[in-house]
């Protein structure tokens, strides 16, 4: 029981760090750049995203025996479209504010390679259990980077977070960071930043 | 159904460089990123991608006016364009493989992926939510292909000169493209001063 404990842990911690989708697989960028122009919609693109994960990752898991292998992409694609078309409803009808911001950008997670890779990589090949950690860990991983870019930018470009204004009328914001180049330029430089971090991490490892 | 050239003009103009669906709507960023190495293979990606969103904008307009909407069914749009989609990409091979199997060879692996591109779905979804009429739809497709396939050709030539460039360690890779792009992007920023589309 145990075991089975820090093997479902293992999976959750994989999926924010070691397999972070975003910084290291380096799926699904298109909405983590797009909507991240605030905190909030980083977050917010990442909330929908773990609740689509979820569902996709515990149907599939539960129904991976009776797919036939020749058509698996498009019964998991349909799959996915389903949670999509919920999440969507479900921002519209109690989030109308962030689904204004967010816009088709939701409707794109159906062909988000996250989405579909844990589907094909993951639950189709592990219990249930499994799937949910892990796509537990995976949402919890794009939220988190999402988040950190979306506030990146929010700082940086409107001198904001959350709304709040946080660096005083003396700050001038740095427009471009809230313009599309913004988005490309900080997650090119968080990379490095997190390709930096790992070296010495490494090095320590390796001392040690 | 009347032509209105202004409108499409300014659609063309919108898609490719005002608001490109690489460089300013951040869409199939994964080809843009994982296959812009080679020149070749880039132009074989772009031509490959204009002709399935071009022919997706022209298979689901009728599906979504003439299906959905008469039976207030909007909401399906999504699931119904992703397995138009996904129907056509695969018919789209059997038929290259079958009668120009040297086509097929050269597109290899690329056509399969679009399935899975944004940009196809996207553009679907976006003709659907501007409620565009069918020519309208058309010409956005095709130009949103073409805008793909400029900022993909852009890509992979700087990229091939980055080959020989001495990088700072921490940036080589993925940091690096993701900074070009980002320069690039600034520079077709400098078209959003032609508010052509309302």
């Amino acid at each position: 029981m145990n075991k089975k404990i820090a093997c479902l842990k293992d999976c959750f911690y994989d999926g924010i760090c070691a397999d972070n989708p975003t910084f290291r697989l380096m799926l699904g960028l298109c909405p983590t750049l797009a909507v991240t122009v605030t905190a909030e919609n980083g977050l917010g693109i990442g909330i929908a995203a773990t609740f689509v994960l979820l569902g996709s990752n515990s149907i599939i898991s539960l129904i991976k025996n009776f797919i036939p292998a020749q058509v698996r992409i498009p019964c998991y694609i349909l799959v996915i479209a389903t949670f999509v078309t919920m999440a969507k409803l479900i921002l519209q009808a109690y989030f109308p504010l962030l689904y204004t911001k967010l816009g088709l950008f939701v409707d794109i997670m159906v062909v988000n390679c996250i989405i579909l890779g844990r589907a094909e990589a993951f639950a189709s090949k592990n219990t249930l259990s499994m799937s949910i950690a892990d796509a537990l860990g995976m949402g919890c991983g794009f939220t988190l980077a999402s988040g950190l870019i979306g506030a990146v930018r929010e700082i940086l470009g409107a001198g904001k977070l959350f709304g709040y204004p946080l660096l005083g009328e003396s700050f001038y914001p740095a427009i471009v960071f809230i313009l599309p180049p913004g988005a490309f330029l900080t997650i090119g430089v968080i990379m490095a930043f997190l390709n930096r971090v790992n070296r010495v991490c490494e090095k320590k490892l390796t001392q040690t | 159904m009347e032509i209105n050239f202004a409108r499409i003009f300014a659609i063309v103009i919108s898609a490719v460089f005002v608001n490109n669906f690489v460089l300013s709507r951040f869409l199939g960023l994964c080809p843009f990123i994982g296959i812009s190495r080679k020149l070749d293979v880039a132009l074989g990606m772009g031509a490959s991608m204009t002709f399935v969103v071009t022919m997706s904008s022209i298979i689901t307009w009728p599906i979504y006016h003439f299906i959905l909407v008469p039976y207030k069914l909007e909401y399906l749009n999504i699931i119904s364009f992703i397995l138009i989609i996904a129907c056509f990409v695969q018919l789209v091979e059997i038929f290259v493989h079958k009668f120009n199997p040297l086509l097929y060879k050269a597109l290899g692996i690329y056509l399969p992926l679009i399935t899975c591109n944004c940009v196809v779905l996207f553009v679907t979804l976006l003709n659907a939510q501007d409620k565009l009429n069918f020519i309208e739809s058309l010409v956005q497709g095709f130009s949103a292909g073409i805008g793909f396939a400029l900022a993909l050709v852009l890509m992979t030539s700087i990229r091939e000169r980055l080959e020989t460039a001495d990088i700072p360690r921490y940036l080589k890779g993925a940091p690096i493209v993701f900074i070009i792009a980002g320069l690039m992007s600034l520079a077709f920023l400098g078209f959003s001063g032609l508010t052509v589309l309302k």
